[in-house]
């Protein structure tokens, strides 16, 4: 850049006269510095999360002395929680909603994606800028009057009322819009020329050329309604209906100086997502640099 | 869950105003079928995004009640001149702003600083990803139970480090000037992945060459930093600042969990204030002027987002 330039040049003395040599022994030197302090702070960073499995793997009674080293390792806590059944049913709806969140969000965003990068109508960029006012509506905002809407419809405490809510993210119709412009036109009008209607077009060609979005897609709406915390916790108030999040929110105090177990709950709570992370950790990330996401 | 998109997310080409020429930007026949393809999307978002924002601001006009049906009575401007007049909607709203200054500057700085030394690492780049990322993969509510045990008064880890450094164990979460500094520093350590990943995005895209060249000419890795990777970096960093501030100003979860609020109120944001407000006085329509106004602040935010991206994208 110009700026470069004008550095290099507005400072005759910083070019003195080094051999290759040195410069690479000079370099070496500041990449191994870096990396030490990188690695410093990675290993910090790991701390908390290593304290926590640390106490978890203790008997409760033990928790009060804060070191590292157990006397008594033991699964104990991880059998409380599975013997107490809560866990269960927190699994079972985190799964279901998040499933059926990110299902569904998949497959209503990318078909209007595909209307909206594919066909020629009235209106259009109506509806494009309609939608992308939804992208600056923070959704958290809402609870006051979604809570009213879900207690009219008498959808209190039920899967309905934290996942439909949740379907409608304006951003993945534009995640979707952005890959399908990309897509070359060619492919889906052979396929019209051939006879196929848009619907077929979209399903049988534009989907399956589509998997890597549509997997970042499932998998970033997966994560995020997973992790949601202050809807499911207004609608959800029966305990056999609550998610992971809920759920520990709620029992939080009642676990009183069980800190092991509690610990237990946290990890136990954390773990699918941590398979996902480590099973999809690329995709994750590259479609964080993608697209921008944030939950 | 919401969610904001980088510039390339928005990006739309194709879309004119109308009133270029209507034949062109129109085709015989795409018409139903463009409508029965968005009209589930259109039917979801317009029930349960659009028609609540509506009936939000609706209902901040009325003296809505949790435990009665309809709107009640009509109210004018009465909810907001309460709100803008009472003191403690004023506080939650600094909790919020002062949360979003506490969290902004050292999600953005580290997560670049990191960035930046991953960058040069040759190898293990991978451990460090897995490092600062694992974190934001977290509920929010798994991540608050960690730190209320790390912050818990003399059994806590972190009270352990500060005595054994020969310090007095700070009250953490227990004192009200204390209270929200210990949220934001675990804030920090649980979102940072995400803008670490974002810096690790555009660094990679900065040419090679340009730091070869440099380096031929002399240029110290200190001057390079200065000169070419934080100019090239430009871009990335708006997006991480505002990603991160409407991010931090939706603040609920940690101090839901981890202080309820308290103590004495000294950490409750907009978000538990309108929770507060609507779910345990049932006042449903003053907590819907509430949410109007931090909605206007958040919309806002993300407007000149919106702007700055587009704009950027149309290199006006």
């Amino acid at each position: 850049m110009t700026t470069l330039a004008s550095d290099t040049r507005a400072r005759p003395g910083a070019r003195p006269q080094v051999t290759q040599a040195s410069i690479d022994r000079r370099v070496r030197l500041f990449n191994g510095t870096c990396a030490g302090v990188l690695i410093a702070f990675a290993l910090i960073w790991l701390v908390p999360i290593a304290w926590a499995v640390d106490t978890s793997l203790k008997p409760n009674a033990e928790t009060t002395k804060t070191t590292w080293w157990i006397d008594h390792p033991t699964l104990d806590s991880y059998r409380t929680l599975f013997a107490q059944g809560d866990i269960w049913n927190w699994y079972a709806s985190s799964f279901i909603t998040s499933l059926a969140t990110a299902a569904g969000t998949v497959l209503v965003a990318s078909m209007a994606a595909y209307a909206l990068s594919r066909m020629r109508f009235r209106y259009r960029w109506v509806v494009f800028w309609f939608i992308l006012i939804g992208i600056m509506i923070p959704q958290q905002a809402l609870i006051v009057p979604q809570f009213k809407e879900f207690s009219g419809l008498h959808l209190l405490n039920t899967y309905w009322a934290v996942v439909l809510p949740q379907i409608p993210a304006a951003i993945a119709v534009f995640i979707f819009k952005q890959f399908f412009d990309g897509l070359p036109r060619d492919l889906d009008e052979a396929a019209r020329v051939d006879g196929a209607g848009f619907f077929r077009t979209y399903w049988r060609i534009i989907l399956p050329l589509s998997r890597p979005v549509v997997s970042a897609v499932a998998i970033f709406t997966f994560v995020w309604s997973w992790n949601n915390l202050l809807w499911p916790l207004l609608v959800l108030s029966n305990p056999k209906l609550m998610t992971i999040p809920v759920g520990l929110a709620t029992v939080q105090g009642s676990y009183g100086i069980r800190y092991a177990d509690t610990m237990a709950s946290a990890i136990l709570g954390a773990l699918p997502l941590v398979l996902i992370f480590l099973f999809f950790q690329r995709r994750i990330v590259e479609g964080i640099a993608g697209t921008g996401l944030k939950g | 869950m919401t969610i904001t998109a980088d510039y390339e997310a928005v990006e739309d080409q194709p879309v004119r105003p109308v009133d270029t020429d209507n034949t062109r930007v129109t085709e015989h026949g795409h018409a139903r079928p463009a409508w029965l393809l968005m009209a589930p999307f259109l039917a979801l978002y317009l029930l349960f995004i659009i028609g609540p924002s509506i009936y939000m601001v609706v209902m901040s006009f009325f003296d809505t009640s949790l435990t009665k049906p309809g709107l009640g009575g009509f109210a004018g401007f009465g909810n907001f001149g309460e709100a803008l007049s009472s003191p403690d909607f004023w506080a939650s709203m600094w909790h919020t702003i002062w949360f979003t200054i506490l969290t902004t500057p050292p999600l953005v700085v580290l997560a670049f600083v990191f960035a930046l030394l991953a960058d040069r690492a040759s190898r293990a780049r991978w451990f460090f990803r897995l490092a600062f990322f694992l974190p934001y993969i977290l509920p929010s509510a798994v991540m608050a139970l960690i730190w209320i045990w790390l912050y818990t008064p003399q059994l806590g880890l972190l009270g352990k480090i500060v005595t054994s450094l020969g310090f007095a164990e700070p009250n953490w979460l227990g004192s009200p000037s204390l209270a929200m500094w210990s949220l934001a520093f675990a804030t920090v350590w649980w979102t940072l992945g995400f803008n670490f990943v974002l810096y690790l995005a555009g660094l990679q895209d900065i040419p090679r060459d340009l730091y070869e060249a440099s380096s031929m000419d002399g240029a110290s890795p200190w001057q390079q930093i200065r000169r070419i990777t934080i100019p090239m970096l430009s871009r990335t960093t708006s997006l991480v600042i505002v990603l991160q501030i409407i991010a931090s100003l939706k603040i609920f979860d940690q101090p839901y969990i981890m202080t309820s609020g308290g103590p004495n109120y000294a950490t409750r944001p907009a978000l538990e204030y309108v929770y507060d407000m609507g779910f345990t006085d049932f006042r449903t329509g003053y907590a819907a002027a509430v949410s109007t106004l931090f909605f206007i602040l958040v919309l806002a935010v993300s407007a000149v987002w919106v702007f700055l991206t587009r704009r950027q994208e149309q290199g006006l």
